[in-house]
């Protein structure tokens, strides 16, 4: 029977004597008998690994959406950036990976200034001072940032731009049913907020995204001085690749900036483990949620590292926490230091202009076929939304039998109605996205592919 | 027995001198790359004829400028400043630091599974519904339950989605309630789960087994009760064995019972959630499955709920159809998303490879063996470190060093940080909090009687050292690659990047 136990037969009998006992089954005859399961659990024999990976292969070879089967020109929160081998293998170093949280800083210090280079970075990409080890995604760091945001106000209203991803803004409404608070979904209009439409006083959040799911870059200035007029808080959701060539969200003034770390390092993966990205002012240090590692020093005055402002975590303040975040998302933090150390000041510029360069060459092309048209007519930096003629779903499905995952379906991402789109352009709206990885030949086979599909 | 320090003992882990590794910042150099792109063939138009100047960066941002040389480097340094449990045994209870497979790993680095993007339509990812099916549908066997969600990322998510499914279930059938009753041993998480829920918590002592007080849980119930959340075995490291009374308490107030998974794999195979009467149940798969802990994260906490609770959980869902294609589905009163995608989808992948490794027989054998090694361990430390309850543990044991602080001053914390010296983890102190100078142990099922024993040893000889020279445990550990580190400091004068103002 396959498994990793190291015990003998005789270790066993062993240990069993020292304890008095003979059976296995007996270390759990104080567990009430007519409770326990007679007979085992009904699952399947155990498997050699050469068998479980079997079943591995047939998995994978059931997925057709893979990068090596299909061209990937899909976004909206997952992208397919370069991610070299010299950062998987550091990345996958088993002293990364098999740790625990570093609770004893003494044999820690390896992730711990992993964590404070990160922390680094972090903090210089959002423009704020204070970075934390990371959330467990996106989505869920905008949560955090809310509540924190609630806290900080002692209000409980939250304005959301629909710029936000449909999925974040799901994810906040989920929460929401906890902590009671109100949620408020600002529409769009050819891509850019309307914060004058919705009743903002009291507000606790401004929350706008940068840039927004439908690619926009919209001006931040009306929703920093909105947050300021109403004394709520800030929230910017940016993209750390675009904060590189952008305004950080620093500089447009926000006092809380989230983000998904997955274009940092991590793959696709089918959506995870990615890492939410959180910063924020010194202002909110007190409230801040998850794992915060600083500097100082050890017996001996040599520089140490140490997860610090352990006070505000949920071990110690249990229900007067202000978040129950206990494990964050540390190799995935890890992975994408090493990935910024690996693109380096210019590297994650170069990445940025790349992408943009690819987004505008193919939105150009795009739009010069009959029947597609740019949902926006602002800017925009790696990602596009167009309209096709016909339902996002058929054209995407054409697009699949030449070889494309050719975008992500609105629809799709928003599960219905939504008030970033009106219904009829939203049935008809493909979010599209170009990394550094795609070519030239890529996108005018993509360009070919689409004018065939809209036909 | 042969005392061969096999396994688990790290003494002789190399690690290189005794200074400090600099910061990838302190390394960089202007001018230095390691990237390469791809040549792509794209005009290469500047940013500001397409985004408008009141976008762009008027200043770089700085990252490092490093060589790939340099990087290795750096990294592969860091990494040997770091223990793991590729490294040695990691007793550290609570936390189930057992062994994990490197044939996971390989399964999460499947192109096949990891490069696939999230959003792609159901048809395209057929292989990863029918994965994600089948691991609910083992989830559920091995809890007891009828339906899980695969999306929290870890256990305190599903913690929080648990209690948003209690909430949800109780405003279903129209009844407002208001609190969630905890035994004092609980993770600290659970308390700020409840409050996020949108209860009070309502505190439930333990008595002097260690278990909870079942006449002050009956004196807390009532009809504005939602539910109690428990972890069992408990928090010490004990089995409730009076669950099936606590269960049919809360129920008949019309309570859910919440089950804590942590500490889910001293029982797998033995007795499940749902059997005891368990409504929800959240599991920690990098504890129970033997995910890595990546440091402090990735994790994952599906949460499986019983038939009432079905049609609450979070959308959409893998499913299985009759046709044997599989698709993606909300259930009827869904509380919605509870992360921005499926969940920590590579870590469910390693997670059943695992449990396919092992089959219904395996994983009761991991139960079985992690129970006694946590009792072996136990009763074979008695004289050094005795157990704060005097009774038969489960995978986990809290031992007290209460005699060593009267005697000598050497606190649980100085024990634990003598540990390091002697080459393994430290075990969790002072946790649980009704314990005083807890040390937990949980030494999982996959260390060896060798590594067992040279423990033992290695806490025997913290314990003489604490009556000969207790100013040699106090200060300890001494050849670690830091020392002892100034907490207060790290708190005071907050350095949390390399551009603080008052770094040092």
């Amino acid at each position: 029977m396959p498994d990793y136990l190291p015990h003998t037969d005789d270790e066993r009998a062993e240990m069993l004597a020292f304890l008095g006992l003979s059976s296995l089954e007996e270390l759990f005859d104080h567990v009430p008998e007519a409770m326990r399961l007679a007979g085992g659990l009904t699952l399947p024999a155990g498997l050699s690994e050469p068998d479980v990976a079997e079943h591995v292969a047939h998995w994978g070879d059931a997925n057709r959406a893979t990068t090596q089967r299909l061209v990937c020109f899909a976004g909206a929160g997952a992208y397919d950036h370069e991610v070299p081998a010299v950062v998987r293998a550091l990345s996958s170093r088993s002293e990364f990976v098999t740790a625990y949280t570093p609770y004893q800083p003494e044999v820690a210090q390896g992730i711990l200034q992993a964590i404070f280079e990160f922390q680094t970075m972090i903090s210089r990409l959002s423009g704020l001072p204070i970075a934390n080890a990371s959330l467990y995604d996106g989505a869920t760091a905008l949560v955090e940032a809310v509540n924190m945001a609630a806290g900080a106000t002692s209000r409980s209203k939250l304005i959301l731009s629909s710029g936000i991803h449909p999925h974040w803004r799901a994810v906040v409404r989920t929460f929401a049913r906890g902590t009671g608070h109100e949620v408020i979904e600002v529409p769009l209009v050819d891509g850019v907020t309307q914060w004058g439409s919705v009743d903002t006083s009291g507000a606790a959040a401004i929350v706008a995204a940068y840039p927004n799911y439908l690619g926009v870059l919209e001006d931040l200035a009306p929703a920093k001085s909105l947050a300021t007029t109403e004394g709520a808080l800030f929230v910017v959701a940016a993209d750390p690749i675009g904060a590189s060539v952008l305004h950080t969200a620093g500089h447009w003034g926000a006092d809380v900036v989230v983000g998904e770390g997955q274009p940092l390092g991590t793959a696709l993966a089918f959506g995870g483990p990615y890492l939410g990205l959180f910063a924020c002012t010194e202002a909110q240090i007190r409230r801040l949620p998850g794992r915060l590692v600083g500097e100082t020093v050890d017996t001996e005055g040599r520089r140490a590292f140490v997860t610090t402002l352990r006070a505000r975590e949920q071990d110690i303040r249990r229900e007067k926490a202000t978040s129950n975040v206990c494990t964050n998302q540390t190799l995935m933090a890890v992975t994408a230091a090493i990935q910024m150390g690996w693109l380096g000041t210019n590297g994650l510029r170069e990445v940025a202009t790349r992408c943009a360069q690819g987004a505008h060459y193919a939105a150009q092309q795009l739009v010069a076929l009959d029947g597609i048209d740019l949902v926006s007519s602002q800017p925009f930096l790696r990602e596009f939304a167009l309209t096709t003629p016909l339902s996002a779903d058929i054209v995407l499905n054409r697009l699949v039998d030449e070889g494309f995952l050719g975008g992500v379906s609105a629809l799709s991402l928003c599960g219905g109605e939504d008030p970033s789109l009106p219904g009829d352009v939203l049935e008809r709206t493909i979010v599209v996205a170009v990394t550094e990885k795609r070519t030239k030949a890529d996108i005018d086979q993509l360009v070919a592919a689409f004018a065939k599909a809209v036909k | 027995m042969t005392k061969i320090y096999s396994g688990g003992r790290a003494k002789s882990a190399p690690l290189l001198g005794r200074d400090t590794e600099p910061t990838i910042f302190e390394i960089s150099s202007p001018g230095r790359s390691s990237y390469q792109l791809r040549t792509t063939g794209v005009p290469e138009t500047p940013l500001a004829s397409f985004i408008p100047a009141e976008h762009l960066a008027t200043e770089v941002v700085p990252l490092a400028e490093v060589s790939e040389r340099d990087l290795v480097g750096h990294f592969t340094r860091l990494s040997h400043r770091q223990f793991s449990v590729d490294l040695g045994a990691y007793p550290l209870g609570s936390c189930t630091m057992k062994y994990n497979p490197k044939f996971c790993d390989a399964v999460a680095a499947d192109p096949r599974l990891n490069s696939v993007h999230p959003a792609a339509p159901a048809p395209l990812i057929q292989g990863w519904l029918e994965l994600l099916v089948t691991l609910e549908e083992t989830l559920c066997e091995i809890t007891g339950m009828s339906a899980a969600t695969l999306q929290p990322a870890a256990g305190a998510a599903g913690e929080l989605t648990g209690l948003l499914l209690m909430r949800a279930y109780h405003e279903a059938n129209g009844d407002a309630r208001r609190r969630v009753l905890i035994p004092d041993s609980a993770h600290g998480t659970n308390p700020a789960s409840v409050t996020l829920g949108g209860y009070e918590v309502t505190t439930i002592p333990s008595d002097e087994r260690g278990l909870v007080d079942l006449a002050a849980l009956k004196a807390a119930l009532g009809p504005d009760v939602a539910g109690i959340m428990l972890t069992n075995p408990n928090t010490v490291g004990l089995f409730e064995e009076e669950i099936t009374e606590i269960a049919a308490a809360v129920h008949e107030v019309g309570g859910l019972l919440y089950y804590d998974g942590a500490n889910l794999n001293a029982i797998l195979g033995v007795v499940r959630p749902g059997d005891m009467g368990f409504d929800i149940v959240h599991m920690n798969l990098h504890k129970t499955f033997a995910t890595p802990h990546g440091g402090g994260g990735p994790g994952a906490g599906p949460v499986a709920v019983s038939s009432r609770l079905v049609e609450f959980l979070p959308g959409p869902k893998a499913t299985r159809g009759d046709d044997g294609t599989f698709s993606w589905s909300t259930p009827a009163h869904s509380i919605g998303r509870v992360h921005g995608w499926h969940g920590n989808a590579m870590v469910l992948a390693r997670a059943l490879a695992y449990i396919e490794v092992h089959g219904g027989d395996g994983l009761t054998r991991v139960a079985q063996h992690a129970v006694l090694n946590a009792n072996w361990l136990r009763k074979r430390l008695e004289a050094t470190l005795p157990a704060a309850y005097d009774r038969p543990c489960m995978h986990e044991c809290v031992l007290t060093s209460s005699e060593l602080k009267a005697a000598y001053g050497v606190r649980a914390l100085d024990v634990a940080k003598s540990l390091l010296e002697e080459g393994f983890h430290a075990p969790t102190v002072y946790f649980p909090l009704i314990v005083d100078e807890a040390l937990m142990f949980e030494p999982t099922e996959t260390e060896s009687l060798q590594t067992l024993e040279a423990l033992a040893e290695a806490l025997e000889t913290i314990a003489q050292r604490a009556a000969d020279t207790p100013e040699l445990v106090q200060g300890a550990p001494w050849s670690t690659p830091v020392t002892r580190v100034d907490e207060a400091r790290a708190a005071r004068t907050l350095i949390p990047t390399e551009d603080a103002a008052t770094r040092l």
